[in-house]
């Protein structure tokens, strides 16, 4: 959570306009992001969380341009203020890895493997810093020691595959921090790793986010990721953003049937052995074929007939502006997270209240 | 932990499946050998789930092929419906593997792409003559309308045209079809998404009570083991830690590693702040040269000199509890704050 409030009063770090990405490919024309416009302030965390083909990951790469060949886009990306959907691949560069950068999933494969930990860290510091030699090795140790590897000296002649997934995975975050970017898109950093390193690297994140300052994006498929570390939580269903509020705020009080229904269906550890699960019947949709309406509203199971026709738009929650979901008959169950805990400033709801109104 | 013993094994003629000392090596060249799975006991009562939860590197899955022979165990004994299987000449084993079958991690890679659904179900059936004809037709069709997919309409598919989700149910029309007493699924969700996850639990939970199925559920999700498990074993660089009662070991974890695993799962739930949260320091060590004693030690915040010198033996501590640890936490206590920054200093 920011602690400076005024810092929402300046301008947002990026400003994402009716974003969409289409993928041209054999079956016909994939929508990946269908039309996704959001804010993100300095120094908060946006979590983005779907399943697959949510279009969770391509939302960020679409944004940071990192696309291929067969991908177009429109609408309107502005990184400080500047346009940068369509900039070229010469004016990207300037922002890549000095303004915006990534760390993605898979750290045996976004290293490069026959090269060594110290060139790929220096690489960017050379290319776009213009650091001499020995500046850049100096900034490579101290990245690597704040991203707390052991022995950094030795590291640094070390190749990925000597390394663990989790080392490797501290090795990426010091590559994407290396030029001191604004904005950090982090796409499931840690679902390549076991549970106790991905404590870790996920401290390490958000560590880091905080000593500088930086806004990111948490991409994940798993809730309980986000849902201690993230300002504002982000839900995406088949291309779009259904669901958006502000963490507390999201697991209070769930107001569209899909984020409902995906928290429902997690096991979860204080559930007694052989709880019976609410699975969501159905699978996600086919990105080619989308069904009219509502793409959610085949497993829905508060769909009526408007639903199968109309596709509904983002709109606010009645009290509170910053909770926007895309549902035309939203639930109205306020979960308490747990007994005594206020949100925001109000007293525990009572679940399951119509006259509630559904907020919390 | 990381211990030894056999305390948590019921009597003898009791279980379906009693694994007594299982090893497992493989070699990693120059006379070095990887310790896969050292000296694990197991056993699981007909109709009971036993989870098998441990991050990856701590034999779960080796110990799960172990069980199937696929390949034998080092050593060790495993003894399935009173035949030992380590025993048993290759034919043989054809014979009993009819009632052990196997549900696998990926899927869609474990179906062989080029055949029909129905070809693949019929398999086990075909190979043993069991049924042929209408009557294979009429089984393998039922079988799929038990794991929810319309006959009709897959039938004739391949795997391809399927999701990951629908080739899991396929997978389990598989190797349900045969009749087996005994399935060890190897992370049979771990690749699905989060909603279509909760189905295959459920779908599994139910194919346990129609044909009363044994399970051996091995992930590394401790919340999907103890939705599914009757009983969880915790397993850490090739040795057990913890075995016990999901619903009291969850609530009470004794062994260090189980409770830093506990509290490292990140919780559904803004208001529990991860960093006040107790991680685990450090990573896995090599299996190539493991610790001695307690294989845990080098990342335990209570480890001392016994720890170093003695494999911990397995204790009860409940009626359905036990742990190997030389310095078990005590019911409500938990792993303090001072002991992890020493452990990490």
């Amino acid at each position: 959570m920011s602690e400076n409030q005024t810092d929402h009063a300046n301008q947002p770090v990026l400003e994402v306009r009716d974003l969409v990405t289409q993928f041209s490919s054999e079956r016909g024309t994939v929508n990946a992001v269908r039309g996704v416009s959001f804010d993100l302030y300095r120094g908060r965390t946006l979590g983005v969380v779907g399943e697959s083909g949510s279009g969770k990951s391509v939302l960020s790469r679409s944004v940071m341009g990192l696309m291929p060949g067969n991908a177009t886009r429109t609408g309107s990306v502005r990184f400080e203020g500047s346009e940068v959907l369509n900039a070229s691949p010469k004016v990207m560069r300037s922002y890549w890895g000095q303004k915006m950068s990534m760390v993605f999933q898979d750290p045996m494969t976004a290293l490069n493997p026959v090269l060594r930990i110290e060139r790929q860290i220096t690489e960017s510091l050379h290319e776009h810093i213009d650091m001499s030699k020995a500046q850049a090795k100096d900034t490579a140790l101290a990245l690597l020691t704040s991203v707390g590897i052991p022995e950094p000296a030795r590291r640094m002649r070390q190749y990925p595959h000597e390394m663990s997934g989790g080392m490797r995975q501290r090795i990426m975050i010091a590559i994407a921090l290396a030029c001191g970017p604004r904005m950090l898109f982090a796409d499931e950093p840690t679902t390549a790793l076991d549970v106790t390193v991905q404590a870790q690297i996920l401290d390490l994140l958000q560590s880091m986010q905080r000593d500088r300052e930086m806004s990111m994006i948490l991409v994940t498929h798993d809730l309980g990721v986000v849902a201690g570390r993230a300002d504002d939580i982000a839900v995406m269903y088949a291309g779009r953003i259904v669901e958006k509020a502000p963490a507390e705020r999201l697991f209070a009080g769930m107001r569209h049937p899909y984020t409902q229904a995906l928290m429902r269906s997690i096991p979860k550890l204080e559930m007694p052995s052989h709880t019976r699960l609410d699975a969501i019947a159905g699978r996600p949709p086919d990105l080619v074929n989308l069904p009219e309406g509502c793409s959610f509203a085949p497993r829905c199971p508060n769909a009526q007939e408007k639903c199968l026709v109309d596709d509904p738009a983002l709109t606010a929650d009645d009290d509170h502006a910053d909770h926007v979901f895309a549902c035309h008959f939203p639930v109205n169950e306020v979960v308490v997270a747990a007994p005594g805990i206020r949100v925001d400033g109000q007293p525990p709801r009572i679940a399951h209240d119509p006259s509630l109104g559904g907020s919390a | 932990m990381a211990g030894i013993g056999k305390a948590h094994l019921r009597p003898e003629g009791e279980a379906l499946l009693r694994v007594e000392d299982l090893v497992v090596e493989f070699p990693a060249g120059r006379g070095r050998k990887v310790n896969a799975v050292t000296e694990v006991s197991l056993d699981a009562l007909p109709g009971e789930t036993l989870g098998l939860v441990g991050e990856s590197g701590c034999g779960k899955s080796t110990t799960g092929k172990a069980i199937m022979q696929l390949p034998s165990p080092t050593s060790g004994t495993v003894v399935f419906d009173g035949t030992d299987l380590t025993g048993l000449g290759e034919s043989q084993l054809r014979e009993v593997r009819t009632r052990l079958q196997m549900i696998f991690q990926d899927p869609i890679s474990s179906l062989n792409p080029r055949r029909r659904v129905e070809a693949i179900v019929a398999e086990g059936l075909d190979i043993w003559k069991r049924v042929s004809g209408d009557d294979k037709t009429a089984k393998v069709d039922d079988m799929l309308l038990t794991v929810g997919l319309d006959p009709a309409v897959v039938r004739g598919r391949r795997p391809h045209q399927f999701s990951g989700g629908q080739c899991q149910r396929i997978s389990i029309a598989r190797a349900v079809i045969t009749e087996p007493q005994l399935i060890v699924c190897d992370e049979p969700v771990s690749a699905l998404d989060v909603s279509v996850q909760a189905q295959i639990l459920n779908l599994l939970e139910d194919m346990k009570a129609r044909y009363g199925l044994t399970m051996i559920f091995i992930a590394h999700d401790l919340a999907v083991v103890k939705n599914i498990s009757d009983r969880v074993a915790v397993m850490y660089l090739g040795r057990l830690c913890e075995v016990g009662d999901p619903d009291v070991l969850y609530a009470r974890p004794a062994h260090p590693y189980t409770a830093a695993l506990l509290s490292a799962i990140p919780v559904p739930d803004p208001t529990v702040r991860p960093e006040t949260r107790h991680t685990l320091g450090g990573e896995i060590p090599s299996p190539i040269s493991p610790p001695s004693g307690c294989r845990f030690r080098t990342r335990c915040p209570r480890a001392d000199d016994i720890c170093r010198d003695e494999v911990p033996v397995m204790t009860q501590i409940d009626d359905d509890h036990f742990v190997a640890c030389h310095h078990p936490l005590a019911p409500g206590e938990s792993v303090t704050e001072v002991e992890l920054a020493g452990a990490s200093a």
